[in-house]
């Protein structure tokens, strides 16, 4: 097409939260060429909303941690599904990149002695979070925006990705538009880092921003690439129902730790009516012994509102599908009740928890620390994704690297809190790295204009139809099949139903149609961003019917046990020659003796 | 739906660099909205082409700026219930910015601005291991800064770049609270206060703090910002001996 001009890279680097970032700066540092397209602005990415820490064994606060303890941690939270090279590579590398991240301007939280102080967080042994108050997501990002404007990156903002060319079997870059004035651009490069994120927006409730559209799996995926895991999506059990504005918003793990209780509409404290018999005896029994460990009562076991993400999640979904939950379909979440132990409960509410306190203040005209909050679980992350090698993180296209949210095998079946941004960094670093000597090692790429012109004919004609429907009903209701059909408790005729439906609102998106012109179109964006949403909603399905078992993010009513089996393989879907997606189960290498010995010794 | 009770006009400007003007669209308002959802709804259900910047919806990102019933604020933070509903409420885009589309704008001058800023340079690592240590007292310092959320609403405010467009001679509030950001890191050893003076123009801001007020972060632009900066500048260009003892005191810090 003679009115599409073409931007050459040596890597061009498709994302810039944590881990898009950080690949740019690694490769940038190895003196390639860098270009750098981002959704939004520079610094706006979901990376921003992580509150809670970066995950690192550095032992500042307790000494006995080491990359052995937070490997196995992080296994053990996967339930062995995980990619072990990565998992021992990212326990390995993690101390370094929080390091860097200082000596780049970051400011974290200090111990006594004046190094990086960290937290507790669910799933670690020892306190391993380096952190900044409750806006640690901002502190990375910022910290690495102003550290890569200066590192020569071309970075092109307000820019998306209508697929990816190849040069043969390589990848050989992107078609691309710009959100401003709608113009196409090719991006010419050796080598792709994908680091766009998740699938959040598959969903209707969810914590994640309108980017999170699947772009970087359904991109991988068309061009041939492997995913993998795609039925462990994690749900948080607590998200903003009310008011619908706020509606998924994250209610931040504090509020249970500081002592905040999940009741139904009669009052009941739910959670104690299912305690898995597994973490029976570290449950408390009543609500006493719970109150103590919240106030740091070591002979206290924790109540069972901190029992595991997944479990808890569950258990509102069926206080809510039984008819006990709150008016707005949620459960409450009370921390006000407090007030009942503690002399100055609101003083000491507002001082522990400040931005829950500002969040329900301005958004919900709730006060905390008189009523309690309506609170139900919210789609929070993806585990799987693109199938990466674990040291390079090139997927199965040469060429085609992917790192952070949209790579897959770090996780596993769950991940813990804190580990996504450490594997930002340490897999944004990796990816980076690879995708320069790639870059360096391999010869120049053609980009076939035949390709160019079909992606950009296609992107085209949702304006040319006069009949078809709007962009944002079609998204509606792909959201709506996803959230009842393969939501947090999944049955196979209900999956099955949510299949159908995904054909059926395949077929309304190929008729999609849009008004006005190209410049900054919204519904043209969306239209768009269907067919990526339309892509992973069909992966996570037919991923989540295959595995028969429940396990880590993935709970099927239908086959509520932890099939033994099932923990040897990986689910993986590709598209077959016929475009059709094929699955497959991929056998996981065994672990190595040595990192077997290190779960041995970790118990 | 009792219709007056549960509907709203929002007057929203539409249109791009060539021109455009106010529309006028009746959407329904529930209790709990934001304006951002108002402009979501209406967007949805009857402009689908209305350009509009998000990204939370939390108020931690600072995309969705823009000007409601006059006032610079996040769109997404912004409740209907603080606003008379009674008469259309107006939505416009930031004015201090080139327009792009609808409420839209280029905000691309301040990354810009930011990268002519001496980035920051750390003192030589404290331990052999290559790392520092700080005290928290001194890390708290800053952190107010470190809070921004790049909305730019200061920005839009400030009258040196609103009215007088010194876009090339001023960096404007938020770069301000960015250089206090580095001058007060715990760790920092540039020295930034020549360019403050000179290509960054801190001589034009005459402390109106117009910018602290609509600051959605409550950063005190200011007072903790703007004017230490300026009482550093006065130091350095009035008073060169105190800044050269200071300059090396700072220097020496372990
Ligand atoms: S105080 Fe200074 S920087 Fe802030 S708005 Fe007024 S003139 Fe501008
Ligand atoms: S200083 Fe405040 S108003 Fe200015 S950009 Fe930062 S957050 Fe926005
Ligand atoms: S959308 Fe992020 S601040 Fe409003």
């Amino acid at each position: 097409m003679a009115d599409v001009e073409t931007i050459a890279h040596d890597v061009l680097v498709i994302g810039a939260g944590g881990a898009g970032l950080r690949a740019a700066i690694a490769a940038a540092g190895r003196g390639v060429s860098v270009g750098m397209v981002c959704k939004s602005l520079l610094g706006k990415a979901h990376t921003v909303m992580a509150e809670g820490g970066i995950a690192a064994a550095l032992g500042n606060v307790d000494d006995r941690d080491s990359w052995k303890v937070h490997f196995a941690d992080t296994m053990r939270g996967g339930q062995y599904l995980n990619n072990w090279r990565m998992a021992e590579l990212h326990a390995k590398e993690a101390p370094d990149r929080v390091r860097e991240l200082e000596a780049w301007g970051a400011l974290f939280d200090r111990t006594r002695d004046g190094r990086i102080l960290q937290r507790n967080f669910g799933g670690h042994k020892y306190p391993r979070l380096a952190h900044v108050g409750d806006r640690t997501g901002l502190e990375m990002i910022r910290t690495l925006q102003d550290h890569g404007i200066h590192a020569g990156i071309d970075v092109h903002m307000e820019c998306t990705v209508i697929t990816l060319l190849k040069d043969g079997d390589r990848v050989a870059g992107a078609l691309v538009y710009d959100r401003e004035r709608g113009r196409f651009h090719v991006f010419r490069a050796k080598a792709v880092v994908l680091a766009t994120g998740g699938i959040g927006r598959a969903y209707r409730i969810t914590s994640n921003s309108w980017e999170y559209t699947g772009d970087g799996h359904a991109l991988a995926y068309r061009a041939g690439a492997v995913l993998q895991d795609m039925e462990f999506v994690q749900f948080h059990p607590t998200g903003m129902v009310w008011p619908p504005s706020v509606r998924g918003i994250l209610v931040t793990e504090g509020v249970r730790g500081e002592g905040g209780v999940l009741k139904n509409r009669d009052g009941r404290r739910f959670m104690f009516d299912d305690v898995p018999e597994n973490y029976r005896n570290q449950t408390a029994t009543d609500p006493d012994e719970g109150w103590r460990y919240t106030q740091g009562d070591k002979s206290a076991r924790r109540p069972p509102e901190l029992l595991t993400r997944d479990h808890v999640a569950r258990c509102i979904v069926r206080e809510v599908r039984e008819g006990r939950g709150s008016p707005h379909g949620g459960v409450y979440l009370d921390i006000a009740w407090i007030r009942e132990r503690l002399p100055n409960a609101a003083d000491h509410i507002r001082k522990k928890l400040p931005s829950m306190y500002h969040q329900f203040k301005q958004l919900a005209d709730i006060d905390i620390t008189r009523e309690p909050m309506e609170v139900g679980p919210t789609t929070h992350y993806i585990m799987g994704g693109i199938r990466v090698d674990g040291d390079s993180q090139m997927s199965t296209v040469p060429g085609l690297f992917a790192a952070g949210e949209c790579a897959a095998g770090l996780h596993g079946a769950n991940r813990l809190g804190g580990n996504s941004l450490s594997d930002l960094l340490v897999f944004g670093k990796r990816a980076g790295d690879h995708a320069a000597d790639f870059a360096s090692q391999h010869g120049a790429v053609t980009v076939d204009p035949c390709a160019v012109d079909a992606a950009a004919r296609w992107a085209l004609e949702p304006f040319a139809r006069t009949d078809g429907e709007g962009p944002f009903a079609i998204q509606h209701a792909l959201q709506e099949t996803m959230q009842d059909l393969v939501g947090i408790v999944r049955r196979e005729e209900e999956m099955q139903r949510a299949l159908v439906a995904l054909g059926a609102l395949q077929a309304r998106a190929a008729r999609v149609a849009v008004d006005g012109n190209r410049e900054y179109n919204p519904g043209w964006h969306t239209a768009l961003d269907l067919h990526n949403l339309l892509t992973v909603a069909e992966a996570i399905t037919r991923s989540a019917i295959d595995r028969r078992e429940s396990r880590g993010g993935h709970f099927r009513d239908d086959h509520p046990a932890k099939d033994p089996a099932a923990g040897g393989y990986n689910t993986v879907v590709r598209r077959g020659p016929d475009g059709a997606m094929q699955l497959a189960r991929e056998a996981i290498p065994p672990v190595p003796a040595e990192l077997r010995a290190v779960l041995t010794e970790m118990g | 739906m009792g219709e007056t009770q549960s509907s709203a006009t929002f007057r929203v400007w539409r249109g791009d660099a060539t021109g455009g003007g106010f529309c006028d669209y009746r959407t329904a308002v529930a209790p709990g909205m934001v304006v951002l959802d108002a402009i979501h709804q209406i967007q949805a259900e009857q402009a689908n082409d209305l350009a509009v910047r998000w990204n939370c919806k939390a108020g931690k990102c600072g995309s969705c700026s823009a000007e409601v019933a006059g006032k610079p604020r996040l769109m997404c933070m912004t409740r209907l219930s603080e606003l008379a509903l009674e008469a259309p409420v107006t939505v416009e885009p930031m004015r201090a910015f080139p327009l792009v589309k609808d409420l839209v704008t280029d905000v691309s001058w301040n990354f810009r601005a930011k990268r002519t800023i001496t980035p920051f340079t750390p003192r030589r690592p404290d331990a052999p291991d290559g790392t520092w240590r700080m005290q928290q007292a001194d890390v708290d310092r800053v952190q107010e800064f470190r809070k921004c959320i790049e909305c730019f609403l200061c920005q839009d405010v400030c009258h040196v770049l609103r009215e007088h467009h010194l876009e090339e001679q001023f960096i404007g509030p938020r770069h301000f609270v960015y250089t206090a950001a580095l001058e007060m890191h715990p760790l920092d050893v540039a020295d930034r206060v020549p360019a403050l003076k000179r290509s960054n123009g801190i001589g034009f801001c005459n402390i109106t703090k117009c910018c602290t007020k609509v600051c959605p972060e409550s950063i005190t632009i200011t007072d903790n910002a703007i004017i230490p900066l300026k009482e550093r500048v006065v130091d350095e260009f009035y008073d060169p001996v105190g800044r050269l003892v200071k300059l090396f005191s700072r220097r020496q810090r372990p």
